[in-house]
């Protein structure tokens, strides 16, 4: 498939999204929005996951910084609830950035399950402060939003509020898809091929590493923003382990290294959790049994569908193009 | 072959969500309740135990309030506050309901309160229990009605008691969050008011499975323990306490010794005692019943997550019997139920003006006894002593209350810690 033919289909489920959502139920608007906000954490993860090959488990750290700093300005300071929502959308990706800069000079020197542990530490430390300093995060009952902004569109409206979530989730989207895309986004892709050899060929790989984090951190700030007025509540809840470990869920149900393949995941993830828990009680076997098939027949994710099925038709000869999978973002 | 049953429930997968999106039909003389309860998740046995507990109500009544069909809505709350606004705004925006019952954590009635004054939707919180709600918020939430308890109700009284006792050292354990603040708070505060000093305060975090480190540093000259304990911690603290050789009274919170545990607890907590508005031990015949038919019915001693779902249910019934079974509107329910004064399976209830119960606080120690018939023996939450009627400001002036901050790790201050 041409990268030209998948950027349509991209295009085209984006379009699809903001013509049908608004016809659904009000319910369903507001798990689509949910959907997207969380997706841009997860395709957040995926640029240290799948492209550069850092499992990180303190992801959701970002999307609380975000989340929480949105919330404090909102309720103490009234800040962010007319046109200056936008000032706290860019303060939102200052923060996750700066936040990521910090742990990233002690995360990034470390590799595969030590990163993996590191993040996951300092993704606890952000769960504590938000947990333990009452004063700032309300604790353990976290902080209440009230109104969403007003800047002469009402954002308490669903179908607004959605929409701008879906612009900001396509903005997202397209950038990551540039950044990936780009030679520095490949010379991360080579650092997850051979970290080694991207060292002799005269890449500094650790700054590399570095602003790949930093870029990710960014971009979950943002999806923090969106969440906090998405949801109406941060709490604890949002920076626990938990929340991390979905995200890498929903990047790997998804298929890693494909950017898309994350938003997948989120809507599957989101669909099962929150919808078809309304209608059933076995919703978790659901679940469950959707996490062990894909890892267990798909283990590029379910991004590697087309091409399996491709693969099995075999017919088409194109058989050296189902090789590098994983390389080829959306 | 698994390739080609994955091609097949996949997409199944998918669809099903979609497909099944039909929304509720309303009928006239119909009461949709909404219900939030975690049913699944580490909160499942609770939420389990509220949804019974409404439910054994409306099976009474065969679901019949006077003359209007009651459509119970049970959501999955999975105690996590977000998820529970998700879920509420889907009841509230799909399934249409007069009404939100239910939350269980602290955190999620407060994400709950708001969005019953966004959607002007009523909200009624049989459990959770942060004292602001009711108290120094309430403003923000007219929609919203408690028919449980502040975490704080119970422990002004046993302050008091406390002092009674003629303690006057107490240290406290209690789990380090907002709920076991304003428990704990609320105790000494009443205990310091009367003269007791609370000479050290320990948090461990919630979901500690091991005290060793904190027993040691309990202080050896307090005249009593005070422990605030919710779930697992309230079956391991009292183990480890009484293997490290504990000879001091212990005394505690309702959630370290309710029904909900107390049955899975061993002889170390025989005559520990603590204070709630509910024990399944009340030997008033309206109690008798109700333990007595829960028990035939799901096999177990109710704890007070059932009673008090099941005497919101109740409330709701009697409300609804005033207007002859139609629903009068949000406000005009909330101005009805204050009006009114139950005798329930807790004991008289009513609500305050700040529309939160005035009921009996019973102060109960476990002891291992027959009760009720029943053959074997068991462990009890025998009441001790009762104080009626008592409000969520106890015998405080309510302005000079509602003056002082919340109850928190800090607040009122450990004056006699060193």
């Amino acid at each position: 498939m041409t990268s030209r033919l998948k950027i349509s289909v991209v295009i085209a489920a984006i379009a699809a999204l903001a013509i049908a959502v608004p016809f659904t139920s009000s319910f369903v608007i507001l798990l689509a929005t949910r959907a997207l906000a969380f997706s841009i954490l997860v395709m957040s993860l995926d640029i240290l996951l799948g492209f550069t090959g850092l499992a990180s488990l303190g992801q959701a750290a970002y999307l609380g910084v975000g989340a929480y700093m949105t919330a404090i300005l909102a309720t103490k300071y009234q800040f962010g609830l007319g046109y200056d929502f936008w000032l706290v959308v860019l303060l939102g990706i200052l923060f996750g950035a700066a936040l990521a800069a910090l742990f990233g000079l002690l995360a990034i020197r470390a590799t595969g399950v030590y990163f993996l542990m590191i993040t996951l530490a300092l993704g606890q430390c952000v769960w504590g402060l938000a947990y333990r300093w009452n004063s700032l995060t309300g604790g353990d009952n976290g902080i209440n939003l009230g109104v969403r902004p007003k800047f002469g569109i009402d954002l308490s409206d669903q179908v607004t509020f959605f929409y701008l979530v879906l612009a900001l989730f396509a903005l997202s989207l397209f950038a990551m898809y540039v950044l990936v895309r780009s030679p520095f986004g490949r010379s991360l892709a080579g650092i997850r091929e051979r970290e080694l050899r991207m060292k002799i060929l005269g890449y500094n790989t650790w700054l590399h590493k570095y602003i790949a984090f930093i870029i990710a951190g960014a971009f979950g700030g943002l999806s923090g923003v969106l969440w906090a007025h998405t949801a109406g509540i941060v709490s604890p809840d949002n920076v626990v382990l938990t929340t991390s470990v979905d995200a890498l869920l929903m990047a790997v149900l998804g298929g890693a290294g494909t950017l898309v393949g994350g938003v997948i995941g989120a809507f599957i993830v989101i669909a099962l959790r929150e919808y078809l828990s309304t209608l059933v009680p076995w919703w978790q076997y659901v679940l469950g049994a959707v996490y062990v098939l894909t890892i267990f027949y798909l283990p590029s994710g379910l991004m590697g569908l087309p091409e399996r099925i491709r693969r099995r038709g075999g017919a088409l000869g194109n058989g050296n193009s189902g090789e590098k999978l994983s390389a080829a973002p959306s | 072959m698994t390739h080609a049953l994955l091609r097949t429930v996949g997409p199944m997968l998918l669809g099903g969500g979609l497909a099944l999106a039909t929304g509720a039909t309303a009928g006239a003389e119909e009461l949709r309740i909404g219900f939030l309860a975690p049913t699944t998740g580490i909160f499942a046995a609770v939420g389990k135990d509220m949804v019974d507990g409404f439910q054994m109500y409306l099976d009474e009544v065969k679901s019949n309030f006077a003359g209007a069909q009651v459509k119970f809505i049970v959501e999955d709350e999975q105690g996590k506050p977000d998820v529970a606004v998700t879920k509420a705004k889907k009841l509230i925006l799909q399934d249409k309901v007069h009404m939100i019952v239910g939350g269980l954590l602290a955190s999620t009635g407060y994400a709950l309160a708001p969005v019953s004054t966004s959607e002007k939707t009523l909200y009624i919180s049989p459990v959770a229990a942060a004292d602001d709600l009711t108290q120094r918020q309430l403003d923000k939430f007219p929609f919203f009605i408690r028919t449980g308890w502040t975490s704080s109700q119970p422990s002004h009284p046993f302050g008091q008691w406390a002092c009674d006792q003629g303690y006057k050292k107490i240290v406290t354990i209690g789990a380090d969050y907002a709920f076991g603040y304003e428990v704990v708070g609320g105790f000494q505060k009443a205990f310091e008011d009367c003269g007791g000093k609370v000479i050290q305060k320990i948090w461990p975090p919630i979901g500690t499975k091991d005290f060793g480190p904190y027993i040691p540093t309990i202080k050896q000259d307090a005249d009593a323990i005070f422990t605030l304990m919710v779930g697992p911690m309230s079956l391991q603290f009292p183990k480890q306490l009484a293997a490290a050789g504990n000879t001091k009274p212990v005394i505690g919170g309702g959630t370290s010794y309710d029904e909900f545990v107390l049955p899975s607890m061993g002889d170390e907590v025989i005559g520990h005692v603590s204070p709630l508005m509910y024990s399944a031990a009340l030997d008033t015949p309206k109690n008798v019943a109700f333990v007595k038919a829960y028990r035939t019915k799901f096999n177990k001693v109710p704890s007070y997550y059932s009673e008090t779902d099941y005497t919101t249910a109740e409330w709701i019934d009697e409300v609804m019997k005033k207007t002859g079974g139609k629903w009068p509107g949000a406000e005009e329910f909330i101005k009805l139920m204050q009006g009114m004064k139950l005798d329930t399976v807790r004991g008289p209830v009513s609500l305050d003006e700040m529309r939160n119960p005035v009921q009996n606080i019973y102060i109960k120690k476990v002891e291992k006894k027959k009760m009720f018939g029943y053959d074997k023996e068991e462990l009890w939450n025998t009441v001790i002593k009762t104080y009626p009627n008592v409000g969520q400001f106890w015998t405080y002036d309510k302005a000079a209350f509602l003056k002082q901050p919340v109850y928190s790790r800090d607040f009122p201050p450990c004056k006699f810690c060193e």
